[in-house]
């Protein structure tokens, strides 16, 4: 086992370098000088090769790759031309914001996915599975921007029981926070119900055709019992990872979602970034994300391992 | 210990009938059976596949899938009727009176919860003890079922231990409440044979210390004479006979079980080579039944009254009923088995170096694995001369599929050499010509694999003939109808998809496409294992049919080693990747042999309860060919383990007559004397 997390976190910093390397490379050859940008069009010459050399843009690009990947292992990620203050703290801000509107949904589709897929499972082929399977599958393919919109109409227009927007002003706490994450949380909820409903439905309909099932009832196991002991414990493990991987997408990955409510989260700040051509602000966004879905990934891979004994002592 | 004969049954089955609800209708899968059991006794419930025998016994217990119901009859334990209970007063039976084994021990435990927790489950359930009176019972019962080191076992996963072990833990947990009824479903089934031969040791031991009556399922006729007293035949979802197991051997009454009884080859390792009886046609589909006598269409006793009124299963002699209306008709086997089978060919062993076809020479396949390298085939030799066959006999894990993908190219070699009529064969197909391919053929052991199943049946035997036959696309289909025919199926089939096709039936369109190449050699690796008896006796007859015909030869691997006596003309017996034995089929399969030969038949089951086999048994099981043990490979597991010298020395090669050679320590002579003490094999006069 310790050797198998040590292996998936080799894995881990591998993917991550590379990652890094992508993120630096791509920024850096894309149109534009960072010297004009941060001093204007009618900078002199002087001027804008003084701050180059100051940014040391005039070294070799894979200097200023080091220089880069070791200044954000340190924590010294720069400063946003576009916003006149230091990265970090915006990012790790608005990191804040994606992890309460994270924890919301979470709390909102996964287990009500996982009971809703054992549900149609145990029902198998009756109107109540189709109604779940069809019902979960329809919000599945509706996009972010209508399925929010409707929400807005409904909820915050209508009855007016939430804000219609969740631009929450920074350092905000969870508890105030909450009236404004309940709808973009139900939007997220919505889109991603489904793949927890399927994932949970055919793996628990699998093992309910296993023999060691047929084992248990045969042992006299009441069906209660037999259904959390033997069934839950197996059924579950296809769910766990995909919910875990999902993590990686709940924290970074919601651009759509959060521009609907205007939430400041972190998907948000890339867009933000990208649109103002801001090369620090997207770097360290990008990679932070790219952080975030590696580690959920990690966590997807110890969980399989821990639930399941033939990976643990192989 | 033995019974009253007036003692009433512990478990009666009588005239059920248990239906499945489709979309066709109701299909009507076991029609009016009626058995009983007492206690102590195993009554063996025989029968092919879709004879119904496992939805008997699931319906009498009440554990059907949801489409599945009871229609009719009346079933019985100690007396309380079982049809009319509740689901909650069935769970209360479950598990504490009625305990079950299943065919595959390793998919009937939970593969994430420790083995002492599952087997604990069951004391808890219905001894009412609490966890750690449970464990102490979960220990007892390990060491009852002979379990080597029990405290170790119950922390174990599923995976972690073998498939003899796991058996016996299930074993454990069905006579964990000392069940009135015991029900096994193929327990051995999945098994090798050495472990196999263990595992039923170990039950008819069980069968004398517990009280419970034994339901046991099976298709093989070898297995039942080790276990049961009394044997029902089932065909169809009903029963033929029901007998004393010896008096359904010696005297069956009834046409079906005289034919099943004959399609299994007899362990006779005599020069002259026999064909089997064949069973013409297949099993009727339970919603297509003929009128009469359901068996009517396929026997060869058959007259005009029998496809009239379906005869009932009447007594026709003491404790012996028979569903045939002509049982007096019914002659004695040995009798029936002379008439209805020929002389095929004499073994032939006469072979020059000038005859020999393919030859290993030292042939190893290593696969390097990242905990070291996996020395699946280590130094064979084999030699396989013209038209005839190399039976390859093994436990899993000998290594004898590597040992034919090697030489037909598909496992690339990593040593030794292999040649075709004397020239050197390239390591991989890749690098071999087409007139080189076309010499080596293959039939593998799944038919529903081997075939692609978005091809007809005459695209697929067509291929070999224009890839390698060089054929156009007219003559190759005027020769695959011809193949078809060769291969006893109708030339409608040309068109048909793998999946219209029933096992046996693909299992003859794999080896027609493997003799459209006009191969010197087709390698069979296991072509006949997953198949019906029925279905491999006339496999068996085609084989070796084809083989007189085309004089082709014959690598013949398989685990089961009345098959490969049945065909062979030499056998090889391998163990973890090196030949132990290797000479003519009559001198291998007579002393003196190699240890290792000599446990493999004193495990094999021989469907004749009068023959008595020695019991030697083989502890543990083959070691993984990571860890080759030293000297020997086989000492670990050899009864006749001279010690140091076995541990640290490999045996030399010992010379018999012939060809026949012994990989072993032990002097011919010396193995000769320590074998002829006790006779392997030694029919048991009047037993």
């Amino acid at each position: 086992m310790a050797r198998f997390i040590v292996r998936r976190l080799g894995f881990m910093v591998m993917t991550v370098v590379l990652a890094s390397i992508i993120i630096f490379f791509a920024t850096t050859i894309l149109p534009g000088d960072v010297a004009s940008q941060i001093l204007g069009r009618f900078a002199t010459e002087e001027a804008k090769s003084q701050l180059r050399t100051e940014l040391g843009l005039d070294k070799p690009v894979v200097v200023q790759y080091g220089t880069w990947l070791g200044n954000f292992v340190r924590g010294d990620w720069g400063e946003s031309p576009s916003m006149n203050t230091l990265v970090r703290p915006i990012v790790f801000e608005r990191l804040g914001n994606s992890l309460m509107l994270a924890v919301v949904a979470f709390v909102m589709y996964v287990p009500l996915g996982i009971l809703l897929g054992l549900i149609a499972a145990l029902k198998k082929n009756t109107w109540v599975d189709q109604t779940i399977s069809v019902g979960s599958l329809a919000f599945i393919g509706l996009p972010e921007f209508v399925s929010g919109l409707i929400l807005i109409a409904i909820f915050a227009i209508h009855f007016k029981w939430f804000p219609s927007q969740s631009a929450i002003p920074p350092g905000t706490g969870f508890v105030e926070a909450l009236p404004y994450l309940i709808l973009p949380a139900i939007t997220v909820a919505l889109t991603s119900l489904a793949y927890v409903v399927r994932m949970t439905r055919s793996s628990t309909v699998d093992v309910l055709q296993m023999d060691y099932v047929r084992t248990a009832n045969l042992k006299g196991i009441p069906p209660r019992k037999v259904l959390f002991t033997h069934v839950l414990r197996n059924s579950l493990l296809p769910t766990v990872t995909v919910v875990a991987i999902g993590i990686g997408w709940l924290i970074g990955g919601l651009i759509v979602t959060e521009s609907v409510y205007g939430y400041p989260g972190l998907g948000r700040l890339l867009l933000f970034a990208i649109q103002r051509r801001d090369l620090v602000l997207i770097q360290s966004t990008a990679l932070l994300i790219v952080l975030i879905y590696v580690v959920a990934n990690l966590i997807a891979d110890i969980l399989y391992a821990v639930l399941n004994p033939r990976i643990r002592y192989s | 210990m033995t019974v009253p004969a007036a003692s009433r049954p512990v478990f009666e089955v009588e005239g059920l009938s248990v239906d499945y609800v489709t979309e066709l209708g109701d299909l009507h899968a076991v029609r009016n059976v009626s058995l009983a059991i007492h206690q102590h006794e195993s009554f063996g419930l025989v029968g092919e596949s879709g004879s119904g025998k496992s939805t008997l016994a699931m319906g009498a217990i009440r554990y059907l899938a949801s489409n599945g119901r009871v229609a009719d009859g009346s079933v019985r334990l100690n007396g309380v009727e079982l049809l009319g209970l509740s689901p909650k007063e069935l769970r209360a039976l479950w598990g504490a009176k009625i305990g079950v084994v299943y065919q595959s021990p390793l998919s009937a435990l939970n593969p994430s919860i420790p083995i002492g927790r599952q087997l604990a489950e069951v004391a808890r359930q219905h001894l009412g003890m609490d966890s750690a009176a449970a464990r102490g019972r979960v220990q007892e019962m390990l060491t009852k079922v002979a379990m080597p080191d029990p405290d170790a076992v119950m922390k174990r996963y599923p995976h972690q231990l073998s498939g003899g072990m796991l058996q016996r833990c299930v074993i454990a947990m069905a006579l964990m409440t000392n069940p009135a009824l015991l029900i096994m479903d193929e327990p051995t089934t999945a098994l090798d044979v050495t472990t196999q031969a263990v595992v039923l040791d170990l039950v008819a031991e069980l069968k004398r210390e517990f009280d419970s009556a034994i339901l046991y399922i099976t298709h093989d006729l070898g297995v039942i004479t080790k276990i049961c007293d009394r044997v029902g035949v089932m065909y169809a979802g009903e029963f033929m006979e029901q007998a004393q197991l010896k008096e359904l051997f010696k005297r069956p009454l009834h046409p079906y079980t005289l034919d099943l009884l004959g399609c299994v080859p007899h362990f006779d390792p005599t020069p002259q080579k026999r064909s089997l009886v064949t069973i013409p046609g297949s099993i009727p589909r339970v919603d297509q039944l003929p009128a009469g006598c359901i068996f009517a269409p396929r026997c060869s006793f058959v007259e005009a009254a029998c496809t009239k009124a379906r005869p009932p299963l009447a007594a026709v002699d003491k404790g012996h009923l028979s569903a045939c209306r002509r049982w007096q008709a019914v002659p004695p086997p040995a009798e029936y088995l002379r008439a209805a089978t020929e002389a095929v060919r004499g073994v032939q062993t006469a072979c020059d170096t000038s005859d020999v076809l393919v030859r290993t020479s030292d042939v190893q396949v290593h696969f390097k694995a990242p905990k070291g390298t996996v020395r699946a085939v280590d130094g064979v030799d084999l030699d396989v001369c013209e038209g005839q066959t190399l039976g390859v006999v093994g436990e899993s894990g000998s290594g004898k599929t590597t040992v034919a993908r090697a030489i037909i190219g598909l496992t690339p070699r990593t040593g030794g050499s292999i040649t075709l009529k004397g020239e050197s064969l390239p390591r991989t197909t890749g690098r071999r010509p087409r007139s080189t391919l076309r010499q080596i053929q293959m039939v593998f052991q799944n038919p529903d694999a081997s075939l692609n199943p978005t091809r007809s049946v005459g695209d697929a035997i067509m291929r070999p003939l224009t890839l390698l036959g060089g054929l156009d696309r007219r003559r190759a289909k005027d020769r695959a109808l011809e193949l078809l025919q060769s291969v006893s199926l109708p030339v409608s089939y040309f068109d048909r998809l793998p999946h219209e096709l029933s096992g046996g039936e693909k299992q003859r369109v794999a080896i027609a496409r493997a003799f459209a190449a006009e191969p010197g050699i087709i390698l069979c690796d296991e072509p006949i294992s997953s198949l019906d008896v029925s279905v491999q006796g006339s496999l068996m007859n085609l084989l070796m049919k084809l083989q007189v015909e085309q004089k082709t030869s014959y690598l013949f691997i398989s685990h089961d080693l009345s098959a490969v006596q049945h065909l062979s003309d030499v056998i090889a017996v391998v163990y973890l990747g090196h030949v132990m034995e290797v000479g003519d089929a009559t001198k291998v399969l007579t002393p003196p042999f190699h240890p290792y030969t000599e446990a493999l038949l004193s495990a094999v089951p021989l469907a004749d309860p009068d023959v008595k086999q020695k019991p030697i048994r083989l502890a543990g099981s083959v070691p993984s060919a990571m860890n080759v043990p030293s000297g020997c490979r086989f000492h670990p597991r050899c009864p006749r383990n001279l010690g140091d010298v076995c541990r640290e020395q490999e045996p030399p090669w010992r010379e018999g007559d012939g060809d026949h050679r012994i990989f072993c320590h032990i002097p011919l002579d010396e193995l000769e004397r320590l074998q002829a003490e006790t006779l392997v094999l030694e029919a048991e006069e009047g037993a």
